[in-house]
């Protein structure tokens, strides 16, 4: 479709060229980028969607105070410098000089401070990253002040997703809130872009194709090879044209690559895959709490309340059987639940433990379910990397100690309802986790605490320790690095010989592209195109 | 005749409202928008919030009479997944499904038509067995299968069309055509191809056993004894009497076409109303689904209508009973 289009902006670029200079250019290339993948972002406004796709696209328009880099370090974005002030519950951002919107007006501390009011509005989807946040304040045109509810170290971790806004666009566009859905009317924000990001958008039809150029006034042109001069951005949903469309030369960058394609488009001329693990790992969780499970043929006992039989569940994951049938090789089995990108992570959490079939019957008999026992088995079949087919894998070897696995396979607004739902009505499922803050305290507060209040909304095992719990809170607290790492360690020491969940593996991600682009792989699945360069 | 009409759209409307009914009653079964619309740091009590503001905390009743409240004064309410109106968002989907739709019908019913009254004519003929051979193929194969099977030959190996999408479209007035810019045109074919095969295969076996059927009746043995020629014979006189079957079932299929050329849309990412649904559906965005769910009845309703007044304009009979005021 844009073949034409593109060649003839080819041949425009060639003509220019051979005006200017006099000089031929070797392959003057239009320095597009179509880009490709299974769904579109859902909004454009930056605080209605707290979701993976659309944060990836709006990265190009909008920007945070501090971002991610594609190797997972913090690095500045829209803030020069942070630090904890003299008092530990306020933290001091200094903005960048000279950093001007989209529409020329200049950034200034006015709309950080609306923008991350604007987060925690209730219509926002941000909010539930700002709920340390008391109050944004400026100090000066360049100078902003959080105070937190209690001294927070991690709160720039919190910030890599919160775009700025400029708060004079939107008054004048109405959108001081996140879109409403009791509204009739549709917030200018869902489809138009006013951000400080390295690419202006051009035009944007939802689920069809969104077009961007490069920002020539962007402040990081020294920083970053910003070589892109424009993007085309397309949602396929098809798998297999998705690839077709990478094959036939239709577009030049394709993310959410099947897994099974990955062997195949590495072996094509003129074709690069990127791999890298994702910041995500997928595991199973027991209800552990509950004094009787709905859904096994055990009367009066939960027999997942026993640790003898969960250590025997742990053992007879064959980790690296999951890795090679269902994943195609393609995701690296742990045992531990959080990536290797994580504040706390270890060479030796991360270890699996070792199939050991004789120790895990013997554990089955000592917890006196020798003959075994079934219960339901819920899992999701389009929210991971070939979930469903981990699901069978697993429920094969649990099978071998005696556990029938009744696997319910559904769509992911049915599963994850289950485990969100207070009491769950799960007792057995599957779940995969991202931790967008890079540090264990995240794991800790949402699938270990006990839920109550902001704390434990997934944590579905009805695992419930008080001790842990204090624990987990105190970390919140704590601003001395090497206190609070320790304290990180002792809680994983402890959830590990608990045996809550049962980690299996964290994905990997594929990013499919042309050889003259190199698109790197970015951990929480989120490329910044701005980082990208050319192949000379 | 009107009042004929009049009647059959006030039963639609009762089907329209009923098809609405079934719809919100299953919803249920689909998910909860919640999960989709909040984020993984939202609390317990965020999500509960959320739901409460969506009214999905109500009795589906409550919910359906405010959908169907709304619906009569045409506010469809928000997307949940687009942050933007429904009515405005089917309206801007449509023209890419009817295009689509309309010219896989047409696509359908002339190449239909024509193969199978060359199977009918030519019965024992090679190349009539051939067609009738490949016809089965075109009735079992499933969609999706022929749709992939079009990309890899005709855009990763030969790359002669594109893959993907509708193409430079056109804006006319509200409605957008892809058949005015080469791009548009060349992005339509394998997709109606694809969405028209099975149609197809459908129309030419029912012309073609339609025909061998009246060209055993009696009249047309009158006919040949009388000395008509056999083209006017076959042509005039066999076709036209095999028209009523084929124009039910083509209407009926024209109807079914536009509402879910959904695997098509799918396959070939075409910005449809199909494509739109299954995104839909994955999100749980029951405005959207309840929308599209009673736009489907109209288009059956509306179908079956024009299909019925068709019948009056083909079949003489029809147009004798009109006349003595019974329909």
């Amino acid at each position: 479709m844009s073949l034409r289009k593109s060649a003839a902006f080819a041949a425009f670029l060639v003509a220019v060229g051979l005006a200017t200079t006099g000089l031929t250019i070797a392959a003057a290339d239009a320095k597009t980028v179509r880009w490709a993948r299974s769904g579109d972002a859902l909004t454009l406004d930056p605080h209605a969607q707290n979701e993976g796709p659309t944060h990836a696209l709006n990265h190009h328009f909008y920007e945070p105070l501090v971002l991610r880099d594609p190797e997972g370090n913090l690095v500045a974005g829209l803030a020069a410098s942070w630090k904890v002030t003299a008092d530990p519950s306020v933290w001091e951002f200094k903005l960048r000089p000279n950093v001007v919107f989209h529409n020329g007006n200049p950034l200034t501390a006015d709309d950080v401070v609306f923008s991350l009011d604007r987060a925690r509005q209730p219509t926002s989807d941000m909010k539930g990253l700002l709920t340390s946040v008391a109050s944004v304040a400026k100090v000066d045109d360049l100078t902003v002040h959080i105070k937190t509810n209690e001294p927070n170290p991690l709160l720039p971790n919190n910030l890599t997703n919160m775009f700025i806004m400029n708060k004079r666009w939107s008054e004048a566009n109405n959108v001081q809130k996140p879109q409403d859905f009791k509204n009739k009317e549709e917030n200018f924000a869902v489809r138009n872009a006013n951000g400080t990001g390295p690419f202006v958008l051009v035009s944007r039809e939802p689920d069809v194709k969104t077009v961007m150029k490069r920002n020539d006034k962007y402040w990081g042109r020294g920083e970053v090879p910003l070589e892109i001069t424009e993007i085309i951005y397309t949602p396929i949903k098809s798998d297999a044209t998705r690839v077709a469309a990478l094959l036939s030369g239709e577009v030049d960058f394709v993310q959410d690559v099947p897994v099974q394609d990955i062997e195949r488009l590495k072996s094509t001329q003129n074709l690069r895959v990127n791999l890298g693990p994702e910041n995500r790992t997928i595991f199973f969780g027991m209800n552990v709490g509950a004094a009787d499970l709905k859904s096994d043929n055990v009367e009066g006992k939960n027999p997942f309340a026993d640790k003898r039989l969960r250590q025997a569940m742990n053992m007879v994951i064959n980790r690296q059987a999951i890795q090679r049938v269902a994943m195609r090789g393609q995701s690296v089995p742990t045992g531990v639940l959080m990536p290797p990108f994580v504040n706390g992570w270890t060479k030796e959490l991360d270890a699996p433990p070792a199939a050991d079939m004789a120790k895990a019957k013997a554990l089955m008999a000592e917890a006196g379910y020798q003959n075994g026992f079934s219960v339901a088995l819920n899992c999701p079949n389009d929210r991971y990397v070939n979930d469903e087919a981990i699901c069978q894998a697993a429920a094969g070897m649990f099978g071998q100690i005696g556990i029938k696995a009744n696997l319910v396979s559904q769509s992911k607004s049915l599963h994850f309802p289950l485990i969100q739902k207070t009491p769950p009505e799960t007792d057995f499922y599957l779940l995969g986790w991202g931790v967008p803050t890079f540090d264990s305290e995240y794991i800790f507060s949402f699938l270990y605490h006990t839920r109550s209040g902001k704390f434990g909304s997934w944590n579905a095992t009805g695992y419930s320790n008080p001790d842990m719990d204090k624990l987990i809170e105190s970390l919140s607290g704590e601003t001395d690095t090497a206190k609070r790492n320790a304290m990180i360690a002792k809680i994983w020491a402890q959830l590990q010989s608990d045996v809550i969940y049962l980690p299996i593996h964290h994905q990997v991600l594929a990013f499919a592209m042309k050889n003259n682009i190199d698109v790197p792989v970015d951990p929480e699945n989120q490329p910044k195109l701005k980082y990208v360069a050319f192949k000379k | 005749m009107f009042a004929y009409i009049l009647r059959s759209l006030a039963q639609g409307v009762l089907v329209i409202i009923v098809v609405a009914l079934i719809a919100f009653s299953m919803f249920r079964f689909v998910g909860d928008p919640v999960a989709s619309l909040a984020g993984q740091e939202a609390s317990v009590a965020d999500r509960e919030e959320l739901s409460e503001r969506l009214g999905l905390n109500d009795p589906i009743f409550i919910q359906f009479a405010r959908f169907l409240g709304g619906a009569a004064q045409a506010d469809f309410g928000i997307s949940y997944r687009q942050g933007r109106p429904v009515a405005g968002l089917l309206a801007e989907r449509l023209p890419a499904t009817v295009e689509l739709a309309v010219l896989s019908a047409l696509f359908a019913l002339i190449v239909g038509i024509a193969l199978g009254v060359y199977a009918a004519i030519r019965r024992r003929g090679v190349i009539a067995n051939i067609v009738m051979v490949l016809s089965l193929i075109g009735v079992s194969l499933p969609t999706f299968l022929i749709g992939i099977g079009l990309i890899y030959i005709f855009a990763v190996e030969l790359r002669w069309l594109p893959s993907f999408g509708r193409g430079e479209t056109i804006k006319i007035g509200w409605w957008t055509t892809g058949l005015l810019t080469e791009s548009g045109r060349k992005s339509l074919i394998m997709p109606v191809l694809t969405l028209g095969f099975f149609q197809l295969t459908l129309i030419m076996r029912l012309v073609r056993s339609e025909m061998l059927e009246a060209l055993r009746s009696e009249y047309i043995r009158f006919a040949r004894a009388r000395g008509v020629p056999e083209r006017v014979v076959q042509l005039r006189h066999a076709l036209r009497n095999t028209m009523i079957p084929v124009i039910t079932i083509a209407g009926l299929q024209l109807g079914s076409v536009i509402a879910f050329a959904i695997v098509t849309e799918t396959v070939f990412q075409w910005p449809g109303l199909g494509a739109l649904f299954v995104n839909s559906v994955q999100f749980v965005d029951i405005p959207v689904m309840a929308t599209y769910l009673m736009f489907v009845a109209f288009v059956f309703v509306v179908t079956n209508l024009l299909v019925d007044l068709v019948y009056y304009l083909i079949d003489p009979r029809l147009r004798g009973g009109l006349r003595r005021g019974r329909p």
